[in-house]
This record gives C-alpha cells, structure tokens and sequence, in this order.
C-alpha cells in the first residue's frame, strides 16, 4: 500500500481537483489529503491556456500554486500517476496498476477531454486539440515557424476563438469554421453574434458560417478542410475546438451512474457512498458545466459534505450546491465580452451600437434579471452579473442597463463576484484591506488570489482595492474610467496623431465624451504633450481653471495674489488692504504657503479686483507651481547657511505659472532646523554645510511623508537644476491629481534619480521645461483680454421681463 | 403648449459653448447651459450643498457641480449620482435669441 494514512483522496489535478483540495483544506487543517494528477506537473490554470498560446511563455507560469503549497498545507501531490482501479467496499484503488493506496473517501475530478469528430483524417498530423499545454506549444510552434499559410479552427465557441487569437498573434492567417451562422451561440445572442465577426476580422481572424467539416484533406498530414457544401478551405495546420466530452471512464468503470457526466446531488455525491465528482465530468441536475465559475462553488459543496459526518450530510442548505449561472468573459484581446446566464428571456433591454461595436443587453423573466451580454463596452459588468447570478428583480431592464454602467465598485454588493477564475468577491476583497491590512492591489491580489486567473478582473480588483484604501493605490488610475484609457496610451495618441485639443482627443479616442469628470486631466494632458501650444478649451477646465480662482462652499471665490517667496513690498501689502476694503472682502488670512488670501469674491469682482492687484497669479487656485516657502536664510538669520530666499524666488520665478498633474507646494530652508518645512514639500530644499539638499516626494496631509532626498550638491544653481529637472519629470509621468509623494513611491526613487540626474535626459527634461514654460502667461492678464465677453459674469435680469417667442421657436 | 410663458434670457452670444450661466427670472435662480447636444436650463443651485450647476463641468448632456461632483441630467434634472433631483426648465431659441419656460409655467399651460 502506498499509504496507510487514508483520508481523502483527489483524482484529477486541474482546477477542480485544486479548488476541492483547498476547499477542504480550509475547512478541516487535519483530514489527509492526496491529489493524484494523470498530467506530468501540479495543477495549472487550463483557463489560461490561451495566453501562452499568445506569448510563448513557459507553461509552468500557469501553475495554481507553487509546489511548496502542497507541502506547507499538508497535502500530498502525485504527478504523472494515473489510478487505473477503483475498489470502493475495500476504499482502495490502484496507482498505475503496481501500487495500491486506501482512501476513506473519494473525490472524481477527472475533467474532460477534448471532442474530436469522427471525420475523416481527424487523426493526421497537422490537426490539434487545444486542451493542454503539449497542444498549445504545437499549435505555437506550427503557426510561429512558417511553412504554414493559412490555418484552420473547427467550432467558433469561447475556447476555438482564443485559440484562433492565439494563432493570428503568431502572424499566421487563420480562420474560424463554425457548424451554425453565428458564434458562441451557447452565450450570445443573434446581436452580439453579429458584431463580434467584424470585431473578430479587425484581428485578422476570418470567419465563416454553416460550415459542417466533412473531411480533413491530407493524405500525410492536413492540407485543408472539405465541407459538406462540396466546398474546401486551404490550411496546413487545423485546430478542433468544438466541446468537450467529460472523463467518465473510471468513473463507469466503478460503476457510478453517469450520463453525459457523472450523476451528482446537491451535495455531489456520486451514486456510491463516499465517493464524489466535481468539475467537468460531474453532471448535475442535467447540466455537464464546461466553465470555471461552477467548478469553485461545487468544490465548496464537495469540501462541505466531505467534512460533515453522515448524518449532517446534506442537511443546511449553504452546504448545498443548487447550480450556477454560467458567466463567461472571452480573453481576446481586443475584444471586451462578458455574458452570463440566459441570452434571451420574455422582456429584453439592448443598447446597440454598430458603428462603435457596442452591444449591451439586459434578458428579464418573470420580472427577474436572467441574462446579460456585454460586448464593446463592459462597464457594470460586475453589477450585472451579480443581478443575474442573485436573480435579482428589476422593473425597468433599460435604466438598470444605463445605471450599471455608471455604477462604480462602491456601488456593487458584497457579494459580487469579481474574480471567477478563483471565485473571489468583492466582500473577499474589501476584507483584505480593512481586515488584512492590505495597501495595494498587488498586496491584496496575493492574499485573495483575485485577478491571478485569467486577468481579466485586475481592472476591476483594482478599482475596488482603490475604493476600500480610499485611493490610496500605488497604482495608476484610469484617466478616463469610462473608457479604461491610461494616461501613458492618451499621451501616445496625443504625440502620435498630433490632437491639439481636448475635442480632438475626445473624438479620436472617445475620452472625455461620457461622464465628463476626466475632461480636465485631458485638458492637462493635451497642455503638457503640446507644451502650453494647445489649443484651449475652457469648457474641459473645472470652474478654478475658468476664472483662475478657487472656488468657495458659498461660490464665491479666494484670490491670492503671487509673492515671490512669500516676500513682498510695503507697497504690494498697502494695495491689498486697499482692496479688502473696496471689495468688501469678508476675510484676508495668512495661508499656509506665506501668501495672503483675500476670500470670499464674487466672480464678476474678478477681473477689477487684479486690475487694483497689480500683482500676478499666485496659481493658488490651480494643479500648477504654487507657492515656494521659504525661511529668511543667510539675510538675517544667524544660523542660515545658503540664500533661502534667493534660491526661493528663483525657483518661483522660473516654474510660475506651469500646470502639474497636481499642485506642487515647494519649499526652501537656509539650514537643517528646516523652518520652511521643505522636507515635507512636493519639492524641497535644505541648505546644509557646503551644499545644498535637494528633496521630493514630502507630505504634510492626511498623510505626513519626508521627501526624499533626490541628491546633494554644492551650488545653489545645482539645486535648481536638479528640482527643476525632477518638476519636468513629474509634469511628463506622473498620473492626473497624483501627489508626488504617490508619483516618486509608484516609479521608485532609484528610477527617478537615474533620469533626473543623467546628463542626457536631465537636460531634454530642463529643455522641454524650458519650452513648456515660454509659452506660459501670466492668467490674470485675461482681465483685459478675456477668453469670452462673459468669462467672469452671470446674465443680467432682462427689465421688463420680455415675453416670446412666437409660434415658430425652434428648441 | 402656449409659447406665451417663455422669457426671454439671453441671446445665443452669451453662453460659451460647454458652459453654463446663471440668470434671475421671474425671481427664482436658473442656470442656463450650452451645450453641444443644446441648450438646457436647470434651476442654478445643487440640491446636495447649493453649488453653483452654472459653473460645472458640461458633457454628456449632464453637469457636474463644482463642489462635491454630484451629476445631474441637463434635460430631466435627474440625479445620476446623487438623491435629490434638481428642477428642469424648457428652453426655446428664436434665431440669436433664447427664451427659458420654468417649470411652474409649463405644468400651467399644459
């Protein structure tokens, strides 16, 4: 025997095998377990499968878990050993017919096979399955390595379809034979259907319709496909990808009921006592499941009643399995289709859109959700299929449609699943922020195991990981959430395409023309890539950014005027008390920054209030330089070590007026007692004893953080180089509204410090600051050239009220 | 409807294309909004904090209020991501010139 320490036992080492054996493990620390796999390694993603299919890369990378898992958490893992007997009144079985090993009890997860037609030349060489990582570096190696013009994919379903992408990434042209006249027909619609073939085509696959193989043409190996029409299609390599069959040899060789699957209760129980099957060789309730989603919830049934004595055994209906809807996401590239449940129902809510793709629907029953596809546009996605999958009532399909897509992660119930490769919610995923203490996306997708499957869920992790730390990701944001664009992919388009304004940017990429909240980072984006030569458009910019002051909770607006590193003139002080008393300013205070904020303006007092000023804008109203702080530095003080103040104002003097992703608050210290908190500034700095320190990154918020130390130097215009070429930097990469204090953390302080000091592109970075900086204006000076007659004021009152029109006005 | 209840407002010049303006008419505060799928009128204060709709961000026939981003449907008043609705007005344009309904007078004429 091979071990007298029974326990449960696991044949099968895919997804299901590992989910049951995690399950369980979970809820009992102590029971044995084995997981006996046929294939020669641990259990690895099959959903995958198609990546690799993409990349090439080493099919290892697909692993569930690594082979020290099987180790810490007890579990003993056979690769490569196949079970050739089951005795289950003795609870032994038989290890490649030479080794016997007893179990107490029994868990089939044999999975399925791929079908192969009974066709003519199914058997040749140059025809594939794609079921397994031997399949896919054939497939790979056939398509990659020429000789092959043209391949072939028999069954246009989810799976023949990823494995068609996977061929067109090789540059080898393909196409996609399908038996009926539209694809996936298990989860699509006619609808859907018809927009993903053209979709398709944009990546180089062809596809063609009502086309049943008769015959695969050799005679050594394929050279192309005969149909029934009579008609062939020329190709070299031939992938079959039309179902699967469940594995149900052993299982029949027990002499367990089986159908199509193994016959399993709600507590997946076979026919035999002590003896279950999870996965794609269980049939229940009728229904074979050939997805992952159903695998996760039958191996927590499975765990359950392999755990629960025999008289609880089925009781508790949480212990029960009662079905899945099936949900699917196609992993193309490309291509953005979720689908779940039933799609078509007796009440049915589309919105379409050819021309972009788009195809959105709701399918109601009974006035329950049962169904949804999502092509084009998956906004929601989440939302939706946990309607579908709670069943949940809905009266008006369409507006549940339009709200979805509005709906953010905050939005979606606890239990919405996010990731289905390792059926993780969204609770799962709050909990490792709020409980575990996770920070970060990364942190939170290694405790949960959410977004390592296939991927697909990682926007959406982090989307929820963003909401749960409240923003406090290290990783970028979408710029444009409606349209998942990065700012790195906008700028491109913006460089490459040469768009001078948000509008163009809009109609080019579609960003900005939804909710409209990413339209003044757009507006920044389009500054910055055309280096202030953009052409304005007033309407993207937040009210501040109109009128160039800062808004106030009443509507009114705070005006502070530009003091040079907060020092000014007995004359500039003289007219703002000037203008504090003809304005009726209700509050003049010191700010933070060392200026002096009048508060409380009206808009239309704008203009004639900077006229009095005299003075230009401080920015304080904007994502732009403010203020540099300084001490009084070797003047006066008698500790000061360097000219703070000069230094100061030549830092103002040469960044005024440059809008940044976020403000940038400055600092600068004649010593290391550091009285003008330059540590804390987004950039700072301190002189010390035969230089000068030059910082960035520092926070003195909600979060305090010293800024880190960019490099120390000996002169004071060293100083300046290096935080103004660090400005630069930050104003290129760093994301809309991202502090530098989360900027330099993302990129890394080495990162940072080997671009802004290298010679070479320190000095492209000073030069396009350079160029970015000429083209600035003092924005105060709209007072005399206004961007629009009305730019500052309101409508007046028409005296008398006019009354009109008549018949005839248009709307 | 009888188009004898519209007031006059503006003419089409004082409305930057993508913003909004507020007007006093008839004693009550609208913000009349340009925008590119037309012209619009809510009434000017967000129902959340009182913000001043006139001065938010337009797209997508909604504007987002400067304070707190609460977004309201330009034709409805609809809140799309807040509780309370805002009040929707009809805006009519006779050549340069536009004329606003409120909401009172289109519910009397009708």
């Amino acid at each position: 025997m091979h071990d007298m320490n029974s326990g449960v036992v696991i044949v099968g080492g895919g997804i299901a095998g590992q989910a049951v054996c995690e399950a369980l493990r979970e809820r009992d620390a102590d029971v044995p377990i084995t997981l006996i796999c046929g294939e020669g390694s641990a259990p690895y993603d099959r959903v995958r499968l198609s990546e690799i299919l993409v990349s090439g890369e080493d099919p290892e990378t697909l692993q569930l878990r690594p082979s020290e898992w099987y180790a810490d958490h007890d579990v003993e893992l056979l690769v490569g050993r196949m079970v050739t007997w089951v005795d289950t009144e003795r609870g032994v079985l038989g290890l490649d017919d030479i080794e016997e090993m007893a179990f107490d009890k029994l868990v089939l997860a044999t999975g399925s096979q791929p079908l192969m037609p009974p066709i003519p030349g199914i058997k040749l060489a140059g025809v594939h399955p794609f079921r397994d990582p031997a399949d896919c570096d054939a497939i790979r190696l056939a398509a990659a390595e020429g000789g092959v013009e043209r391949a072939a994919v028999i069954g246009g379903g989810l799976l023949g379809l990823e494995a068609a992408r996977g061929i067109a990434a090789q540059g080898c042209a393909v196409t996609v034979v399908h038996l009926l006249d539209r694809l996936m027909e298990r989860q699509l619609d006619a609808g859907a259907s018809a927009l993903l073939a053209p979709a398709l085509q944009g990546l180089d696959i062809d596809v063609e319709f009502d086309r049943s193989t008769q015959q695969i043409i050799g005679p050594e190996r394929a050279h192309g496909l005969r149909f029934s029409d009579g008609s062939e299609l020329m190709a070299d390599l031939v992938v079959v990808s039309i179902g699967i069959r469940p594995e149900t040899e052993l299982a029949r060789s027990i002499g367990l009921v089986c159908d199509r699957g193994i016959i399993v209760d709600d507590a997946m129980n076979t026919s035999r006592p002590g003896v279950l099957a999870v996965g794609e060789c269980a049939q229940h309730r009728g229904i074979v499941y050939g997805l992952v989603a159903p695998i996760y919830d039958q191996a927590r049934a499975a765990a359950a009643t392999l755990t629960s004595d025999a008289t609880q055994s089925g009781t508790g209906t949480n212990r029960l399995y009662l079905g899945s809807v099936p949900s699917a996401k196609l992993k193309v590239a490309g291509i953005d289709l979720v689908c779940a449940g039933d799609a078509v129902g007796d009440l049915e809510a589309v919105v379409t859109d050819a021309a972009t793709g788009v195809y959105r629907k709701l399918t109601v029953r009974n006035g329950r959700v049962v169904g949804t596809v999502l092509l084009g546009d998956t906004r929601g996605s989440e939302a939706l299929v946990a309607a579908v999958r709670a069943g949940d009532l809905v009266d008006n399909p369409l507006q549940a449609l339009a709200d979805a897509s509005l709906a953010g992660p905050a939005d979606l119930p606890d239990t919405a699943q996010i990731c289905d490769c390792n059926g993780v919610c969204k609770g799962a995923l709050v909990e490792a922020v709020t409980v575990g203490g996770c920070a970060t996306p990364r942190e939170v997708m290694a405790v949960t195991r959410a977004g390592t499957g296939c991927g697909s869920c990682r926007p959406a992790v982090k989307e929820i990981v963003a909401f749960a730390t409240g923003g406090l990701s290290d990783e970028p944001a979408y710029l444009c959430p409606c349209r998942k664009q990065t700012r790195e992919e906008l700028a491109g388009k913006i460089r490459d395409e040469g768009h001078e304004s948000v509008s163009e940017v809009a109609n080019a990429c579609g960003t900005g023309r939804e909710c409209g909240t990413c339209k003044p980072a757009l507006a920044y984006l389009v500054s910055e890539v055309c280096a202030n030569q953009h052409r304005e458009e007033r309407d993207a910019r937040f009210i501040n950014d109109r009128v160039h002051a800062n808004i106030q909770r009443d509507g009114t607006f705070s005006v502070v005027p530009r003091m040079y590193g907060g020092v000014c003139t007995p004359d500039e002080l003289r007219r703002i008390a000037d203008v504090a008393d003809k304005f009726e300013v209700p509050l003049v205070k010191v700010t933070g920054g060392q200026r002096l904020d009048l508060l409380g303006v009206k808009k239309q007092d704008l203009p004639a209030i900077w006229a009095d000023l005299g003075m230009p804008s401080g920015h304080a109203y904007a994502k732009a330089v403010r203020t540099v702080k300084t001490c009084v530095g070797t003047d006066f003080c008698r500790f000061g070590l360097g000219d703070a103040i000069g230094l100061g104002i030549e830092m103002e003097k040469l960044w005024e007026g440059l809008h940044t992703p976020h403000k940038v608050k400055s600092g600068v210290s004649g010593c290391p007692r550091n009285c003008a908190e330059a540590t804390v500034k987004d950039i700072g700095c301190v002189a010390v004893e035969g230089g000068w320190q030059v910082r960035a990154g520092g926070a003195a918020g909600g979060n305090v953080r010293e800024a880190d130390i960019l490099a120390t130097v000996e002169t004071r215009a060293e100083a300046l180089r290096i935080a103004t070429t660090f400005l630069q930097y930050y104003r290129e990469n760093a994301d809309y509204k991202e502090r530098t204090y989360d900027f330099i953390p993302r990129i890394g302080l080495e990162k940072v410090r080997e671009v802004v000091l290298d010679e070479t592109s320190g000095a492209a970075l000073r030069e396009r600051l350079r160029i970015a900086k000429a083209a600035t204006a003092d924005p105060w000076l709209e007072r005399d050239d206004p961007y629009h007659p009305r730019q500052f004021e309101d409508l007046e009152t028409p005296e008398p009220a006019l009354v009109g029109p008549p018949a005839g006005g248009e709307r | 409807m009888t188009l004898a209840t519209s007031m006059y407002a503006c003419r089409v010049d004082d409305v930057p294309l993508g913003e909004g303006r507020a007007i006093t008419l008839d004693g009550r505060r609208i913000a009349i909004f340009r925008s590119a799928g037309g012209w619009f009128a809510l009434d000017a204060a967000c129902p959340h904090r009182g913000g001043p709709l006139a001065d938010g961000i337009v797209c997508d026939n909604a504007v987002i209020c400067p304070l707190h981003d609460r977004r309201y449907d330009l034709a409805s008043g609809e809140a799309l991501n807040a509780d309370d609705d805002v009040v929707a007005h009809a805006v009519q344009l006779q050549g340069e010139r536009v004329f606003v309904m409120l909401a009172e007078a289109a519910q009397l004429a009708a």
